[in-house]
């Protein structure tokens, strides 16, 4: 940065805390960003914007809020029709946790298309599922502070499915609770931690930023850039322009909800009080939870796969199996670098992995359909099958189909590309 | 470097074992101490004194017609007490053991044959079953079943098909005479 045409004041901050140049070094026309990125490289830019309207919208709800069984309710109600603008913070906040998830998800079906998590850019990918990680549960323990039906069920069965830990299960589950049942210290320590969790996912986004700045954004041809003027462009203007445009956007579908549909995603359930002694008839998680919870419920005493996996039966109860594969289900994408074993990152040029990825896409939205059905009849052979299909898709087709498939002939260069598509 | 030894002299010293065991042994002591801080802050989660100092419950069974069920709270959780007919329990007690997911007789889980307490929470995923009030789904062996992920339950309260792996517990309780228990 060119310290000479700066004001005064500003040169005299940068010589003592250097915080323009490094501005301009990860945000600013110093930051080289491939010049072909398409729109799917708008979305990390995206969740850095929700993270920042949940937490404003977050604490001005904790400066209203009660975490009290007896008041918690009553207090969130009062929000929504006493406090000044109450009702339009607690609907950002209410339909942000799902913003927050559409937005990760395409995210993280973009590095799965492009290949981004391939090396060198490995530790940058599992940071990001740590980053899901930690979104998980704090919209997990937000979802339960409302203390309405959903909430309080939620949590409970969220809670015991700790219990099919062998031998310290039941202890575990104590332990979380404070009590022999979800109750008033088990609200009281999600409101503590719901509050903390976003600022440990704040600090794993300045390591998952940091690790992409090492050596910058994938792009999608996947090939490296060999020449930094031909192939690339100043982050400032030309992709902080492009992603204010993004934000825009998305702003207005995310408004879209929070005027005219802001219930959307929620359940009806949530605003009839908790009531420990009654349980809803149909307990659903958020939808963002649905794959999983499907994935939890496919495994039953007669399902093949667990016959498999557990020995017939003899390796660990249906219910551990379910507990298992969940958690599998996500922490399986920390391996994806080493499952995926092809040299070409873009699935643009790998066809068959292409479809492969299409069919898994579609199977992640079946599991998510049936997630929120009740678990009878038809409903559990395609949960099933699709849950099978999940795990056979990364630990099967991955590793094979990138092993033997013989990829397209790859663009000489990132700027040979672009210059062939304008033909 | 200290000015009383020279480079020399201290590459003859040969005390690589001995910085390796004050190495390992602090950074041990160090660990162990660590763990020993860190007890009281995961302790806290745990039950409080006073909540487990609301861990009894008394009940009185005189109201409770043959054939009847009701619902306590104990523990903050619903708590099944049955009055059994007589053909109940004989169904109850004729279940071949074998044929059960967790096998228990009926006579292990009662204290006098008329009366079933347990804790009325599905072993699965923690739902409420139905089947304690007149009119709800009892499930296919006539107990309790849990619409939540569709687990049976029979008269003795043990689980017979579904996901659930256990039956529905016990709690500890006594007679404290005929008619009254301590359920704690």
């Amino acid at each position: 940065m060119d310290t000479n045409n700066m004001h005064p004041i500003m040169k005299w901050v940068e010589y003592r805390l250097p915080v323009f140049s490094f501005l301009d070094h990860s945000l600013g026309t110093q930051y080289p960003t491939p010049k072909n990125l398409n729109y799917w490289w708008n979305f990390g830019s995206l969740l850095g914007l929700v993270l920042v309207i949940m937490i404003a919208s977050g604490i001005s709800l904790a400066m209203h809020y009660t975490a009290h069984i007896d008041f918690a309710f009553n207090s969130v109600e009062r929000i929504m029709r006493d406090v000044n603008y109450g009702w339009l913070i607690r609907y950002i906040h209410m339909n942000g946790g799902s913003m927050f998830f559409i937005a990760v998800y395409i995210h993280i079906f973009r590095g799965l298309y492009f290949g981004s998590y391939q090396a060198p850019r490995e530790i940058l990918w599992m940071i990001g599922i740590f980053i899901l990680l930690a979104m998980m549960a704090t919209a997990f323990m937000g979802y339960v502070l409302p203390w309405g039906q959903m909430s309080f069920w939620g949590a409970t069965v969220i809670t015991n499915l700790f219990s099919a830990i062998p031998v310290v299960g039941d202890s575990i589950v104590t332990l979380l609770w404070g009590g022999f049942s979800v109750d008033n210290p088990t609200l009281n320590r999600f409101f503590a931690l719901h509050y903390l969790f976003p600022f440990v996912i704040v600090g794993l986004v300045v390591l998952h930023i940091w690790a992409l700045h090492i050596h910058g954004s994938n792009n999608p041809t996947g090939i490296d850039v060999k020449n930094k003027e031909q192939d690339t462009v100043g982050f400032h203007p030309y992709f902080s322009v492009k992603d204010l445009f993004g934000m825009g956007v998305f702003l207005m579908f995310f408004m879209f909800f929070v005027f005219f549909a802001p219930n959307f995603f929620g359940e009806v359930d949530n605003y009839i009080p908790a009531d420990p002694m009654v349980t809803p008839t149909h307990i659903v998680p958020e939808w963002y939870f649905l794959p999983y919870y499907a994935i939890l419920r496919a495994f039953t005493g007669d399902f093949l796969v667990y016959q498999v996996i557990s020995l017939g039966g003899l390796l660990m109860d249906a219910k551990l199996a379910g507990v298992l594969a969940m958690f599998a289900s996500i922490l399986l994408l920390l391996f994806m670098p080493w499952l995926d074993g092809a040299k070409v990152r873009s699935c643009r040029f790998r066809p068959i992995m292409a479809m492969a990825f299409w069919v898994f896409f579609l199977d992640c939205l079946v599991l998510g359909y049936i997630g929120g059905k009740p678990a009878e009849g038809i409903y559990v052979t395609i949960g099933q099958f699709t849950t099978f299909y999940y795990f056979f898709h990364l630990l099967v087709l991955v590793p094979l189909i990138s092993r033997l498939e013989r990829p397209k002939p790859l663009p000489e260069s990132i700027n040979a590309s672009v210059l062939k598509a304008a033909e | 470097m200290s000015d009383t030894a020279t480079p020399e002299q201290s590459a003859e010293v040969d005390d690589k074992s001995k910085r390796d065991f004050l190495f390992i042994s602090t950074a041990a002591v160090g660990a162990v101490g660590t763990a020993f801080a860190a007890w009281p802050f995961i302790d806290q989660m745990n039950p409080a004194a006073d909540t487990l100092a609301l861990s009894t419950t008394e009940v009185d069974l005189k109201p409770i017609e043959e054939g009847q069920s009701i619902t306590v709270v104990w523990r903050g959780k619903p708590v099944f007490i049955r009055h059994r007919t007589a053909k109940e329990i004989e169904d109850s007690e004729s279940v071949k053991t074998a044929d059960l997911i967790d096998p228990e007789t009926d006579a292990d889980r009662v204290q006098k044959p008329e009366w079933l307490v347990m804790v009325g929470i599905c072993t699965h995923l923690g739902c409420i079953p139905k089947g304690n009030k007149p009119g709800e789904k009892k499930g296919d062996f006539g107990g309790w079943f849990c619409p939540c992920h569709g687990s049976h339950y029979d008269v003795s309260g043990r689980i017979r098909k579904g996901p659930a792996p256990k039956n529905l517990p016990v709690p500890s309780y006594s007679f404290l005479s005929d008619t009254n228990i301590k359920i704690g």
